[in-house]
């Protein structure tokens, strides 16, 4: 019987059937940060347990972390969670990346980037955004502090298993275009929720032209169509991005895996539950305007008018949207004043994202009254940047050239707009408060959001080269 | 760790007619900073419940009677979407809230909800909007889990579904991780076994070299 490369992880993972749609699945590893998992610590010094495989784990503080600097942590309770994480990693034996490390970072963008993320291995984070990691064709998914746990205790966790979509891409993108414009059109296109139970392929020929980077940007923005799973099939891209990385298999192991990984794509005649397909030629640079990811629209599109809208949920979420954002109906997001641009967190914080944001303010400035920041997803990617000489690009135009975290993606620490504050953001979430209670957020691609600095203004990013 | 069963609720519903009510929106992130589990209800909707000052926002719903002492939640789409947050299920529960409904939830909020002695139950767009109106006018609901069913003042009792494994562990305030660790010690012990076999490569010590 053919099968989806999901129904091949799923399969190799049950370590027991529990009915038609539920299994307990084993988990090969699991990432901590400081933020969810001091209660899965708690629970387990509370039963007296070990952890029973801790060598599977990697834990890292991201979340909350100030990127001034690095050194001491100034607020008091981000502090304590950093010192929780750190007590909790010596207590129970697991593997650290310390904060003032070289292997510090976001833990979407260090776990790959470590070749700790492997492909047709089960992966599991206290936070949404672990489908990141499917882009390695693992399976990979957010869980809650209950869940990790139980992932500590007994390495297993019962899951339901997932309905099957396949997104099928096709044509080449425009100049300027990126795989944040990919996913915030797919989004916009089927629903914050279109895509919930349902565990996502991506594939096509667009697919397998793509870089790494590209394709975790794509996976981890699958949570925002509702999908806990996003997954693209290894190949030689994948390969030749995890070879020779720190935790990858090597040697004659590395051969060894390598046949095995072969065999997880999908299968030629596999069946997929739903079939979604984009043609890139049409995807336009996007910006959101609203207040959930799916309220986007193309830079060159107006804003929509509830009152043109039939269906009166619809109407009542876009106006209610369009009273936050401070926006009117009809107008045009091009042109709206910024006062922020954040380029960073697990979405785009990769080397290839400071290089296309590099790239626009090379030789420009941020505009007067503009905050622009840039956060490097990793102490990695940040000391690359720096070789490329790329932080002397963003410092000599007016960015501010961070330490690596989540920064303003979550506002966790001081990176935090205040209440009517506009940003243009390659984070992944613009719902109310995200920023900051208050903040109003417009996603978009790095190039986008560096456009957006240096204009002062949302701004389409062709016609700021042009 | 047992969680607290969960039998049969009875209690108003707060109605939330507003699509994809996130998490962020449930629990801020900023007060993710607190690493207890307990007495967060305080927070539930803190930026909606609560002006910059600290004084409650008079028409939000949680804030007038009779729903400040809601035990459900009746909410448009998508409610629950977002981040992983389990914090967000916790500050529910310590608010009083036991069962969430809408016609889709986030599903990992979802799930958080079942391992905290809370249900999450989604029913088709033309039910939740009779359950949105019946909320609305404050109507007493009664959930019953051992019958499998919501029961509304006026309406005939609607059935939902369950695992049955889900609904037994509820009943009883059944922990995951005790159960898995009881039922299946030497199935995961085989798995890892035949695991080490064919992918020794996750199996060795992860040392960077």
């Amino acid at each position: 019987m053919p099968r989806t490369l999901y129904e091949k992880l799923w399969d190799s993972h049950i370590v027991a059937s529990l009915s038609d749609t539920e299994a307990l699945i084993y988990i090969d590893r699991q990432i901590l940060h400081e933020v969810s998992s001091p209660q899965g610590f708690v629970a387990m010094r509370a039963a007296g347990r070990q952890l029973r495989r801790p060598e599977t784990h990697l834990a890292v503080a991201d979340h909350a972390v100030p990127t001034r600097g690095r050194g001491a942590i100034a607020d008091p309770q981000a502090r304590a969670q950093v010192a929780e994480l750190e007590a909790n990693v010596a207590d129970f034996g697991v593997p650290y990346a310390a904060l003032d490390s070289a292997e510090q970072g976001i833990v979407h963008v260090i776990g790959p980037e470590r070749g700790y993320t492997l492909p047709g291995t089960t992966i599991v984070c206290g936070d949404s955004h672990t489908t990141t990691h499917g882009a390695f064709g693992a399976l990979a998914f957010g869980i809650g502090a209950s869940e990790q746990g139980t992932v500590m205790a007994a390495q297993c966790l019962r899951q339901t298993r997932a309905k099957t979509m396949r997104v099928e891409l096709t044509g080449g993108l425009s100049a300027h275009v990126s795989a944040k414009d990919i996913a915030l059109a797919l989004i916009a296109t089927i629903g914050a929720n279109g895509a919930v139970g349902y565990a996502v392929e991506f594939a096509g020929p667009a697919i397998s032209a793509m870089s790494m980077a590209a394709r975790m940007t794509l996976c981890n923005m699958t949570i925002e169509a509702g999908s806990r799973i996003g997954l693209v099939a290894p190949d030689d891209v994948t390969f030749a991005y995890l070879k020779g990385r720190a935790l990858a298999p090597q040697g004659a192991l590395w051969d060894t895996a390598l046949a095995y990984w072969q065999t997880l794509p999908s299968d030629a005649d596999a069946v997929f539950d739903r079939l979604v397909t984009l043609d890139l030629a049409t995807v336009e640079p996007q910006a959101s305007w609203g207040t959930s990811p799916n309220q986007t629209v193309p830079i060159t599109a107006p804003i929509p008018d509830p009152a043109t809208m039939t269906d009166p949920s619809e109407r009542r979420e876009t106006e209610k949207a369009l009273a936050y954002m401070g926006l009117e109906p009809g107008q045009a997001l091009a042109g709206t004043p910024i006062t922020h641009a954040f380029i960073g967190s697990c979405t785009n914080g990769r080397i290839e994202d400071l290089r296309a944001a590099a790239a626009i303010v090379k030789g420009r400035k941020v505009a007067d009254g503009v905050t622009a920041l840039v956060v490097p997803g990793s102490a990695a990617t940040r000391a690359q940047a720096e070789a490329e000489g790329l932080d002397a690009v963003f410092r000599d135009a007016g960015v501010e050239w961070r330490f690596a975290g989540c920064s303003m993606c979550v506002a966790m620490n001081d990176d935090r707009l205040s209440a009517g504050d506009r940003c243009a953001s390659t984070s992944n979430r613009n719902f109310e408060g995200r920023q900051g209670p208050g903040g109003r957020t417009h996603l978009m691609s790095p190039a986008m959001a560096a456009a957006a600095a240096v204009a002062g203004c949302i701004i389409d990013v062709r016609e700021l080269v042009a | 760790m047992s969680m607290e069963p969960f039998t049969r609720i009875t209690g108003v519903a707060a109605a939330m007619p507003e699509d994809n009510i996130d998490t962020d929106i449930i629990f801020p992130a900023r007060f993710l900073l607190l690493t207890q589990r307990e007495g967060l209800g305080v927070h539930a909707f803190h930026d909606r419940r609560f002006l910059a000052d600290g004084s409650e926002v008079g028409d939000f719903i949680l804030n007038r009677a009779p729903f400040r002492e809601a035990k459900l939640i009746v909410a448009g789409a998508n409610f629950g979407s977002g981040s992983s947050r389990e914090q967000a299920v916790w500050a529910l529960h310590g608010f009083g809230i036991r069962v969430v409904v809408a016609p889709s939830l986030g599903e990992i909020f979802a799930g958080n909800c079942l391992r905290n002695g809370m249900l999450a139950l989604t029913f088709v767009p033309e039910i939740c909007a009779k359950l949105m109106d019946a909320a609305e006018a404050g109507r007493t609901f009664s959930v019953d889990l051992e019958r499998q069913r919501v029961e509304v003042e006026g309406m005939e009792p609607i059935p939902f579904s369950i695992p049955p494994e889900r609904r037994e562990a509820l009943l009883n305030g059944w922990d995951e991780t005790d159960q898995i660790l009881n039922r299946f010690g030497a199935e995961i012990a085989a798995f890892e076994a035949g695991q080490r076999i064919v992918q020794p490569w996750l199996y060795t010590e992860m040392q960077p070299r």
